[in-house]
């Protein structure tokens, strides 16, 4: 209603994470056109499955990064929405395209039912109240009987999208998974790039003084957190079109955990951290399979040693360098 | 021109059965994925791949002139890892054959994978009988064990041995309830009687009100329709309370000699179980289980003699065959008996079911032991035919 008008807070200098518009765009454009091109060079499903979880690592990191709320029950909307998506095209007989609508609507109305109680508090109270939160989600999936238990929602048809586009071949179904990736990650740069994203910001530094400059701010968390849930959502769905399964594992509290460990590693707070500590740790969980029980141990010591040595996280780092320099 | 075409035909047949003289891309791939960093780790992980190794072994490293090469990797009880897993192993890597892949929901995601790009799958670990019913596949080959196998035997042969009365502790979600529930029918067909059930929540430290219950009910078996820790737990706890010397026997429908060994004769005696092998059934089992120690420090598990059996026949079919084209090899693994230290007689169902006998184990007691290792006894030997699930009442779409 009486928002003061916040074009005062827009021309305010970039925070730290944003090296300024116009090398952020190129890096962007740079990075699309490299992922055009990535298919034929790299394995395209494990590509899908980096895109996956880089949306909804950069979900994560807009409650995370951008207004300071950390999260930790982002799988019940990733795997929530995976469960309606394959739930829809396998039992009802959706189109994927409205597969994933439905799984996207499903975070949506969850993530604002969940948003509502969370909130309320802030710091530890609020991640354990999602946390909370996403451990009965569990619980109930575990329990009721179209989950399939643990062995889960398996071999979902992959139906052509938008009735004409064949997706039974990876190729293709690479390309509607990278538009579905550019469009979310899109989505989440504009949020952080417009007055909306100045008041997160302003509310993650100092939430008194948001209020007393007259910002209602749990209206702003609460859309923050709707649009989080809902983009984690629309990645658990595109996950549910690449591996045509949905399972316990994408609504286990281990999920939330990993997009903490993603957001970390990759550097809290920047656009393309997350993306970075995504593809990191997905490459770590696929590639070193292989050496059998050492994954888990390799992957603690990278957490050790991101943690310690790159407090930042690796594109933080590589930030605060070019600053720098600049300097 | 007649002659030319004539020599297109013939060039082309020739061509033909070049493809058919040995294996694809001049090798046999063969690529384990299992658990082996999570509960699972213990009976199946590396100890499965030393296992195939073993059969590789046995096999001289070659197969139809070809050499076999050995991959592995951890799925981590990911299914959507063990799904990129054996997509990129297909897809990029030649891989012909995978094998064990414990956990329901991996097992069924790889299932589908291997069906829709037409190679082989040898599940030993993977448990649920949806891989050899609703889900079955021309190219899967489910070895070990089953869930329908597993309360088969209890029902008929554990309420003739063990008693008419039964009570149940059950895992409050999917798993121990679809446990309960096929464990009591086929009890109640039979003529048993259900006393009770009570359901615990997953990962449950404190058993003693649900001990007390089972106590409380006169129930000659307390059955557990649990797993992994819960399991572990209850039989110490039940122990504690004297529940086995007050003559009520206690029931786990799986039980590997790693749990065992890890919960000590002194709590486990008398525990009953079932199992899909016998180390000490003749000189052929006792001798692989001894090669299996004196290379891993451990009794193998059902699971890991089951990879090896299944890697064995696997190669002696593409012997026979002279190709490792999945549909020729399975034709052939299904021709063949199985004759190993995993089973005798043992024949491979068009359902992918591989029938051999089960057994009703117990635990024996620290006074009939011998030995490390030597944890168990056969109470009964339950035959293929009246283990397995008749291969109609699968719901299988291929043998119908």
């Amino acid at each position: 209603m009486s928002t003061p008008s916040p074009t005062n807070l827009a021309p305010a200098p970039a925070t730290y994470g944003v090296v300024g518009s116009n090398p952020g765009v190129i890096l962007g454009i740079v990075a699309v056109g490299a992922l055009l091109v990535a298919p034929f060079a790299v394995y395209p499903v494990f590509l899908m499955k980096v895109m996956c979880f880089a949306l909804f690592a950069s979900a994560f990191n807009l409650m995370l990064g951008y207004t300071g709320l950390l999260s930790f029950g982002h799988a019940m909307f990733f795997g929530g929405s995976a469960y309606i998506c394959a739930h829809a095209v396998k039992v009802m007989g959706f189109t994927p395209e409205f597969g994933l609508l439905a799984g996207v609507t499903f975070a949506a109305v969850v993530g604002f039912i969940v948003g509502l109680l969370a909130i309320r508090r802030q710091g530890i109270y609020f991640a354990m109240v999602t946390l909370a939160l996403a451990q009965m989600f569990f619980f109930f999936c575990l329990q009721v009987r179209f989950t399939g238990g643990e062995d889960g929602l398996q071999a979902v048809p992959r139906r052509a999208f938008f009735g004409i586009i064949d997706i039974t071949k990876d190729m293709n179904l690479y390309y509607v998974v990278l538009a579905i990736y550019v469009s979310g990650f899109l989505v989440i740069y504009r949020a952080i790039h417009s007055p909306f994203g100045q008041v997160l910001k302003a509310i993650r530094e100092n939430e008194p003084r948001a209020i007393s400059l007259g910002y209602r701010v749990n209206q702003y968390k609460l859309v923050a957190f709707v649009l989080s849930a809902a983009l984690a959502g629309l990645a658990g769905s595109a996950k549910v079109l690449v591996f045509q399964l949905a399972s316990l594992t994408d609504v286990a509290w281990q999920m939330s955990g990993e997009a903490v460990l993603m957001t970390l590693v990759g550097g809290m707070g920047t656009i393309f951290g997350p993306v970075v500590g995504a593809a990191v740790i997905v490459t770590m969980q696929n590639y070193l399979a292989g050496l059998g029980e050492w994954v888990l141990v390799i992957q603690g010591v990278i957490f050790v040693a991101a943690v310690s040595l790159f407090r930042r996280g690796l594109v933080g780092e590589l930030l605060a360098i070019a600053r720098n320099y600049k300097k | 021109m007649k002659a030319i075409s004539l020599a297109l035909v013939a060039s082309s047949f020739l061509s033909l059965a070049a493809a058919h003289a040995g294996p694809s891309d001049g090798k046999v791939k063969i690529a384990v994925m299992n658990d082996m960093s999570g509960p699972y780790a213990e009976s199946t992980g590396m100890g499965s791949v030393e296992a195939v190794r073993m059969a590789i072994e046995e096999a001289g490293g070659k197969v139809a002139g070809s050499p076999i090469e050995l991959i592995f990797a951890d799925h981590q009880n990911k299914p959507d890892v063990a799904s990129a897993i054996a997509n990129k192993w297909i897809d990029t890597e030649q891989v012909d054959v995978i094998v064990d892949v414990p956990n329901s929901a991996a097992a069924l995601a790889v299932q589908d994978i291997a069906k829709r790009k037409n190679r082989v799958l040898l599940v030993s670990g993977g448990g649920t009988a949806q891989l050899t019913g609703a889900s079955c596949s021309p190219t899967t080959a489910q070895w070990t064990y089953d869930t329908y196998a597993l309360s088969q035997g209890m029902g008929t042969v554990g309420l003739q041995k063990l008693g008419d009365s039964w009570f149940f502790l059950t895992v409050d979600y999917a798993f121990g309830h679809a446990l309960e529930k096929d464990l009591s029918d086929v009890l109640k067909a039979n003529g048993g009687k259900i006393l009770g059930a009570v359901r615990h929540p997953l990962n449950a430290s404190d058993f003693s009100s649900y001990l007390l219950q089972a106590q409380g009910s006169k129930a000659k078996v307390i059955a557990l329709a649990n797993a992994g820790g819960d399991t572990a737990n209850a039989i110490k706890q039940a122990q504690e309370f004297g529940i086995p010397q007050g003559g009520q026997t206690l029931a786990s429908l799986l039980m590997f000699p790693t749990d065992i060994h890890a919960l000590g004769l002194k709590s486990a005696q008398d525990l009953v179980f079932m199992d899909g092998w016998d180390p000490n059934r003749d000189a052929e089992s006792r001798a692989f289980a001894k090669a299996f120690i004196d290379r891993t420090g451990r009794m193998p598990s059902m699971i890991q003699v089951g990879s090896y059996s299944a890697v064995r026949h696997y190669l002696k079919a593409i012997e026979t065959a002279g190709t490792d084209d999945a549909p020729a090899v399975m034709a052939k693994m299904r021709e063949a008996p199985i004759n190993d230290a995993f089973a005798k007689g043992g024949r491979l169902r068009a359902d992918g079911r591989m029938v051999h006998d089960m057994y009703l184990m117990q635990v024996k007691k620290i006074t009939e032991s011998t030995g490390p290792w030597d944890y168990s006894k056969v109470l009964s030997v339950i035959p293929g035919d009246h283990a397995f699930r008749p291969i109609e009442q699968g719901g299988c779409p291929i043998v119908r």
